[in-house]
């Protein structure tokens, strides 16, 4: 079972349910693949048992078969290749390493070589949860192939739960997908319901099913609640706002661990995310 | 000698515009003549790596001097490998003509 946990925007809460979630699963897997600013090991504190480099394909020109023709150029999508005529010039930050310039230059005249675009890291937390996140080097354009590998680290068939990054991007469509469920955390602010809308929009095209969490519920801000009504989506979990989890949360601290009704929450949470995935596959 | 500046505009009396990548227009001016050509910035609109892309065009109309406001960092390894120099810290309310006459201006003076 993979459960990812995303947010149409930053600072909604995401990474406190995705660790709180893990926290009440019995011998879990956490995955941050929010490798540009991953917070999961603040909460989680994991012992760090590995450290491994990854790396990315970029493309390499032997100029012995080259031309210059500018095929190459041409058909990179991210710009990341310049012709200037006496050398092809690569930004490699900028390469998704789709490979269409290998495949497309005329002359054969590209190899594809390895390059370090950034570290992953595995650990294991004191109270058995299995760790991956990565950090993506700084500079570099695109976080969608670190995260394909940090996400697919983890063989074996425990439950996982994927921390996506904040946002509607292709960074959040590569960790959200392939999983059975997905828990869009929200919260009850202008902002909030914005961004809640488009990462429906997204999940429904690539048609991974969900549920609402909205952290910080403010019922003064009704648009939300008549939103959720009017076109029946799931809303699973409303987390009030409280002192005393704030308090918590601002220390830092993993709030299944010290405040006891956060507990129950992630635990009630959890029961109803499992019927979903067990109804959907049995429809 | 060749010099690029970033512009707004064809015209030598459009107004610099300070963003390298995104620029409408380079006008590439001969000092000597004072004749000058205006090449689309076929970056203006792109995605991503518009200043690179942008590198690429003025490298290839052998460019010598880039005046602009601001470059970034892919950009400016780009210029580095294509030779260009680089003046920058133009202001997006001064013209083009202007830009060019007290860049020359300066020159002499050196
Ligand atoms: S497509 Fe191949 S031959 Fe053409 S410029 Fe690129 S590397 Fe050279
Ligand atoms: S691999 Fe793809 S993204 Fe990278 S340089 Fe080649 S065409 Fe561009």
């Amino acid at each position: 079972m993979v459960i990812s946990i995303a947010s149409g925007k930053g600072g909604t809460g995401k990474t406190t349910v995705a660790c709180g979630l893990a926290s009440v699963i019995n011998e879990s897997v956490y995955i941050d693949c929010d490798v540009e600013e991953p917070n999961g090991h603040l909460l989680l504190k994991p012992g760090i048992l590995k450290e491994e480099p990854s790396y990315k394909l970029i493309p390499k020109i032997n100029y012995e078969s080259c031309d210059f023709c500018n095929k190459c150029a041409e058909v990179c999508e991210f710009n990341a290749l310049l012709n200037l005529k006496s050398e092809i010039y690569l930004i490699d930050e900028l390469c998704h390493s789709c490979g269409a310039c290998t495949y497309f230059c005329p002359q054969k005249a590209i190899t594809e070589a390895n390059k370090e675009n950034g570290k992953i890291r595995i650990g294991e937390t004191s109270n058995n949860i299995l760790f991956y996140d990565a950090y993506l080097k700084v500079g570099e354009a695109s976080a969608a192939p670190l995260i394909k590998k940090v996400k697919n680290a983890y063989k074996g068939n425990k439950t996982v739960i994927i921390d996506s990054p904040p946002g509607t991007s292709c960074s959040m469509l590569e960790s959200v997908k392939d999983s059975d469920f997905c828990v869009l955390v929200t919260e009850s602010t202008p902002f909030g319901f914005n961004d809640l809308k488009l990462a429906i929009n997204v999940l429904r095209q690539i048609k991974i099913p969900y549920g609402i969490v909205i952290n910080k519920y403010d019922e003064n801000y009704y648009l939300l609640d008549e939103y959720i009504q009017k076109n029946k989506l799931n809303l699973l979990l409303k987390i009030p706002f409280r002192m005393d989890i704030a308090e918590s949360y601002s220390k830092g601290e993993l709030l299944t661990e010290t405040i006891k009704d956060y507990r129950i929450m992630m635990l009630e949470l959890l029961e109803k995310i499992k019927t979903e995935i067990v109804e959907k596959e049995y429809v | 000698m060749l010099v690029a500046i970033t512009s707004t505009c064809d015209t030598l009396d459009a107004l610099v515009n300070e963003k390298f990548g995104r620029c409408q227009y380079f006008l590439i001016v001969d000092p000597y003549t004072m004749k000058f050509e205006a090449v689309p910035n076929p970056a203006e609109q792109a995605q991503g790596g518009a200043g690179p892309k942008a590198a690429e065009v003025i490298i290839n109309k052998g460019v010598n001097v880039l005046l602009t406001g601001h470059v970034g960092d892919k950009a400016e390894q780009a210029l580095k490998t294509g030779n260009i120099k680089v003046v920058d810290g133009l202001s997006g309310n001064v013209k083009v003509k202007d830009a060019l006459n007290n860049y020359l201006s300066n020159l002499k003076r050196d």
